[in-house]
């Protein structure tokens, strides 16, 4: 599903590299905690499964792929195949829910007959059944999160990442995310999540993965969050 | 592709920056406006140049009996009936020589009178103090100097004019009209690309959040780009219509309706002319604007 060999990434006109030298594995339908302070790589990492960013030295291999073989005009096609959520929802403000959902599969083409019946079957799946009519200004941050988790869900991504989907949320509402994400991995999803919050992963007890100044430190399998902030 | 979502894009595009739009359709139509004007000109020049020439001859002017203290290639008096022939003679084995007529002084005389007819000074003049001449006509009006050359220097010649100077003062001028055209086109294109690249800037960064989302979930950038190239071209389109309207009421208030009343000897581009620009003008308004927005995309808006 995911594989980096030996990955580095300096930005340009920086010194210090955001990743050094980092390999692993992810298997298809993992859950998967990326955790680390700030700076740590988690973005950059992220920022590079999703071939936002190029890798300076080493292989990522993400959904089979070696993106840095990859041409520019197929990058579209893999990004289908990966749902993206993220802290600060990156809802349309001026569309509807159930128009936002749709709006994933119209800027691809989808026809509208299909994408009439998609929308509220996955928005019935994050509990928002019913509101498909409502603006994402009226839901609370929990509903408006579940919203972009429907959107990001809403073409069967092989892969889901989301970064810190909880950080602007009550722990309350957050574990209530988290179930969702749980659910959403149990389809056969894979998951790939950043986050800083301890108590979500210390009770999920997913693999969980450290990032420390760039560097791998911690690969652990049902394991915990690990370090105090 | 779906065309419904791509022309709502489009429409709120447009009316988001609706001042930047009303600026690039300004531009457009005054730099393609001046375009097509000066095609135009240069087709009006031309039919001119091809009217004129036609009827333009070089002449070669005889001493006259009175000459003789006047011109300096005189001196002599009057050519003589033997200079005439042999001048005739050789004029007529050049090859680049149409034709040769002969214009006696009572012709010009009567030439002469039917230009100025009762003006003051036609009535000073007698058929005498008129040169005979002959009006050669030649097959290619720029071998003037092959004539003259050839024959001003000979006994019995006053002179050899070519009537081209005359009305050659007139095409430099339009020409001049004409290179002064293109040069605001010039500038005013440089303004109306300088418009559409940052009417796209401002575009793509107005609408970041729809095409960072559209990128998030795949879409082609070809998608994500089309509304913004759309843009450019229908702003282009509308002001190359506004344009072709410049063009054709120019023509119509211009020619039409004043200069044609006011100079019969012309004749003017006719509108088969005006019709033959305003494709040109339509389809580089379309396309160059489409072309602007696609570069300033590729460093404007990330895919």
């Amino acid at each position: 599903m995911i594989r980096f060999d030996n990955v580095s990434k300096t930005y340009p006109k920086q010194n210090r590299p955001a990743l050094r030298d980092v390999s692993l594995e992810i298997e298809r339908g993992e859950f998967v905690f990326l955790v680390g302070s700030s700076g740590s790589g988690k973005s950059t990492f992220l920022r590079l499964l999703l071939r936002e960013e190029r890798a300076s030295h080493g292989a990522v291999h993400v959904l089979g792929k070696d993106l840095a073989k990859l041409s520019n005009w197929k990058v579209p096609q893999m990004r289908r195949q990966v749902g993206t959520v993220f802290q600060d929802f990156r809802l349309l403000p001026n569309k509807t829910v159930g128009q936002n959902v749709a709006f994933a599969l119209e800027v691809i083409g989808r026809p509208r007959g299909q994408i009439r019946k998609t929308v509220p079957e996955v928005l019935d799946l994050v509990g928002l059944g019913g509101k498909e009519d409502r603006m994402p200004g009226e839901l609370s941050g929990g509903e408006q999160q579940r919203v972009a988790i429907a959107r990001a869900f809403v073409n069967r991504p092989m892969l889901l990442i989301a970064d810190e989907p909880t950080g602007n949320l009550d722990p309350q509402t957050s574990v209530g995310i988290m179930k969702l994400l749980d659910r959403i991995n149990r389809t056969g999803t894979t998951v790939v999540m950043a986050t800083h919050d301890q108590q979500i992963v210390d009770q999920m007890r997913k693999r969980v993965m450290e990032l420390e100044k760039g560097r791998l430190v911690r690969d652990q399998s049902r394991g915990v969050y690990g370090y105090q902030h | 592709m779906r065309a419904q979502f791509v022309l709502s894009e489009i429409g709120v595009g447009l009316r988001r920056n609706l001042t930047m739009t009303v600026a690039v359709i300004v531009s457009v139509a005054l730099s393609l406006g001046l375009f097509g004007a000066s095609l135009l000109m240069r087709d009006q020049v031309s039919t001119m140049k091809g009217y004129w020439y036609d009827k333009v001859n070089v002449s070669i002017f005889f001493c006259n009996k009175n000459d003789a203290e006047t011109a300096g290639n005189c001196a002599k008096g009057a050519a003589t009936q033997q200079q005439k022939d042999d001048i005739k003679a050789e004029l007529s084995r050049l090859p680049i020589v149409q034709n040769v007529e002969y214009e006696s002084s009572d012709q010009a005389y009567k030439h002469y009178k039917e230009q100025f007819g009762d003006t003051p000074v036609a009535g000073l003049v007698t058929p005498d103090q008129l040169p005979e001449s002959f009006r050669v006509k030649l097959k290619d009006p720029t071998k003037f100097a092959v004539i003259k050359s050839a024959f001003s220097e000979r006994p019995g010649v006053e002179q050899v004019q070519d009537q081209r100077d005359t009305v050659e003062p007139l095409f430099n001028l339009l020409n001049g009209m004409n290179i002064a055209a293109l040069c605001v086109m010039g500038l005013m294109l440089v303004v109306a690309l300088m418009l559409i690249v940052n009417t796209v800037r401002v575009s793509a960064f107005s609408r970041r959040r729809e095409t960072g989302i559209m990128r998030l979930v795949g879409a082609s950038s070809f998608y994500i780009q089309m509304p913004f190239i759309l843009e450019a071209a229908i702003a282009g389109l509308l002001g190359a219509l506004f344009a072709c309207v410049l063009i054709g009421g120019g023509k119509y208030l211009l020619i039409n309706n004043w200069l044609a009343k006011k100079i019969q000897v012309i004749n003017f581009i006719g509108w088969d002319s005006v019709i033959t620009v305003l494709p040109l003008v339509l389809l580089i308004g379309l396309l160059m604007p489409a072309l602007a927005a696609f570069f300033a995309l590729r460093k404007y808006l990330k895919v």
